[in-house]
């Protein structure tokens, strides 16, 4: 809204006001028309709220809008509290929705970055994409119980609905239950195409819509097996080792951990301005180097010594 | 003449008003229509191209592999309907019928209230307390996961008692006192009377009641998305995991796109199809009573 026809609009609203002042002055020395005084108090407040919202909308300030993967979600949001820190003024807006929403919003650039945890499909190449970090996917069970290790293969079959009793695999005699994320998550776009490959997971599985309760489900339930980002586990679940490997950060480095994706951040064109800017600070040093606190795995280091 | 300004300047205002209710009114419908005209103009073409056998009856809900048979969930929702019903009907009738024809003006007056606070309780705080006690306690009790059409059914029964308990109230006092006593003085017990005078008389309505929790109990989500386990197939038993036509929507839509995003309306026009034929049944009810009065 430019200053004019703010200008003209505040004068109309003066003398939409000054109208229903007088009215509501006039209706009170008239007692039958008590009611309307409600009326005219609501809208002479509706109107008010209007003046103050449209004067909101005049204080712009420098802005961009990252969305996307809500596995990225978190760390994102602590990425950009440091960065808006550093250049005061600047308001980042991290917003969730998942990897494929994210992924349309860049397109449509409603979003100056999209976040992503699955890889892109095909159709979805033209994006520019930087890998900002990797992160771990880790098969979890109920700190109780007795199976620690499985091979892919064992997982897969648990997934699938072949395996139902933890008794084949050397654990108790109860029926597993196998939690899920829905379809269309990152998460589980990931674990189809690491674990599953082409099979199918059971239609019988627990359906979940976000990693935490996930884990939540899990951490009560002594006989669930389900998936979540490394990253989230905490001391509530267990982590099962693939094949005897514990999924460490060192071996996910030596790549003998294998279960692991990338975060992706997307633009439509190549980056430049301030979500070039936002891009590079969370490739920096900086932030890469507090990355494996999170549970996440610094790109460099990958790049560095292993190539995928 | 003063008068006579006073009376046109009241009518003038009563236009005003008239005038700006109407657009209020007019723009709650015109809510309604966009909302059915975007569900269908989202959910129809796809619903089209696959077939809409396909859609009914097909038992694979796999949107990555473009297969989106809606059959298990809306067995889902029926069946988790039908369970809340069970548990719901039964309590509600039996509540307003003690609140109505058996307890004190004082505990009636105290208990209504209280009942139809339920109905201000989130839903989510039904999920999550469902969650916390009701899934552990059949898992314990009865084996599997605890997420189940079970716990789904009980957390619905208790979420439209409060629906069943109101409009029965109602009805049951619409039946004029002049029944009672004629069954009364008939010889009949208090019981007796309830049993073959109050209840027969204030049946549409009791169906009306019914109808409409059980609308409340198809429409609902987040409750049952935090209980029923979500699994896309159709139950074997109480204790498996089921998902609802409602559960399907607000589970996916978050990350769905391109065809899955719009089988995921297509769900809604279902829902909502399904939901009309409930309404009108609930309206024809309501009306059967009136016509009786």
């Amino acid at each position: 809204m430019n200053a004019e026809s703010k200008k003209y609009f505040q004068g109309f609203l003066r003398r939409g006001c000054q109208i229903f002042f007088v009215r509501a002055f006039i209706s009170r020395h008239q007692s039958q028309l008590r009611p309307l005084n409600f009326t005219t108090w609501f809208l002479i407040l509706a109107c008010c709220s209007f003046l103050l919202s449209s004067c909101r909308l005049h204080s712009g300030s420098e802005e961009i809008t990252v969305a996307g993967s809500t596995s990225i979600q978190p760390f994102a949001d602590e990425w950009a509290e440091l960065f808006m820190r550093k250049k005061p003024g600047l308001v980042i807006n991290i917003q969730g929705g998942g990897s494929s929403a994210g992924i349309m919003a860049v397109r449509e650039g409603s979003a100056d970055i999209g976040m992503s945890s699955r890889e892109l499909k095909d159709d979805e190449k033209s994006l520019s994409e930087i890998i900002v970090a990797y992160d771990g996917l880790a098969i979890i069970v109920h700190p109780s119980n007795p199976v620690s290790s499985l091979t892919i293969d064992q997982v897969r079959s648990i997934f699938a609905g072949e395996i139902v009793s933890w008794k084949i695999l050397n654990g108790v005699d109860k029926n597993i239950t196998v939690v899920v994320r829905e379809e269309g998550s990152g998460t589980r776009g990931a674990f189809q195409e690491m674990v599953m490959g082409q099979r199918r997971i059971s239609k019988k599985a627990i359906v979940e819509d976000s990693n935490g309760v996930v884990r939540e489900i899990v951490s009560h339930d002594r006989n669930s097996i389900g998936f979540i980002s490394l990253g989230l586990v905490n001391d509530k679940v267990k982590a099962i080792a693939q094949d005897g490997i514990e999924p460490t950060e060192e071996a996910i480095l030596k790549r003998e951990y294998r279960l692991i994706r990338p975060f992706l951040f997307l633009t439509r064109e190549k980056p430049e301005g301030l979500p070039e800017e936002f891009i590079d600070f969370v490739l920096s040093d900086e932030i890469q180097s507090r990355l494996p606190q999170d549970g996440l795995i610094p790109v460099k280091k990958i790049m560095a010594g292993h190539r995928f | 003449m003063a008068g006579g300004n006073m009376i046109a300047r009241h009518e003038g205002s009563d236009r005003l008003i008239k005038i700006s209710l109407l657009v209020v009114a007019f723009s709650a419908v015109s809510v309604l229509v966009i909302i059915t005209i975007f569900i269908f103009e989202q959910g129809l073409p796809i619903m089209m191209k696959y077939g809409l056998k396909n859609f009914l009856l097909g038992q694979n809900w796999f949107p990555s592999e473009k297969s989106f048979g809606l059959l298990p969930m809306i067995v889902g929702s029926l069946l988790v309907t039908l369970g809340a019903l069970v548990i719901g009907v039964p309590l509600g009738l039996a509540s307003a019928i003690f609140l109505t024809e058996f307890s004190n003006r004082r505990v009636s007056r105290f208990l209504k209230p209280v009942i139809e606070l339920l109905a201000g309780i989130p839903s989510v705080v039904y999920g999550f307390l469902g969650l916390m006690f009701l899934v552990p306690f059949i898992r314990e009790k009865f084996g599997g996961s605890g997420l189940s059409v079970l716990a789904a059914s009980i957390i619905l029964g208790i979420m439209i008692l409060p629906t069943i308990i109101s409009i029965s109230i109602d009805s049951i006092r619409a039946v004029p006192d002049s029944y009672r006593e004629g069954s009364i003085a008939l010889g009949a017990t208090r019981w007796q009377t309830v049993r073959m005078v109050v209840l027969p008389a204030a049946r549409s309505g009791l169906v009306a009641g019914i109808i409409l929790g059980m609308g409340r109990a198809i429409g609902e989500t987040m409750a049952v998305i935090m209980v029923a386990g979500n699994a896309a197939d159709i139950p074997g038993s109480l204790l498996a995991p089921v998902r609802t036509l409602t559960s399907n929507i607000a589970l996916e839509m978050a990350y769905a796109s391109g065809e899955h995003r719009e089988a995921l309306f297509a769900t809604g026009v279902v829902l909502f199809v399904i939901i009309m034929i409930l309404n009108f049944l609930a309206n024809l009810a309501a009306r059967k009573q009136y016509r009786k009065k």
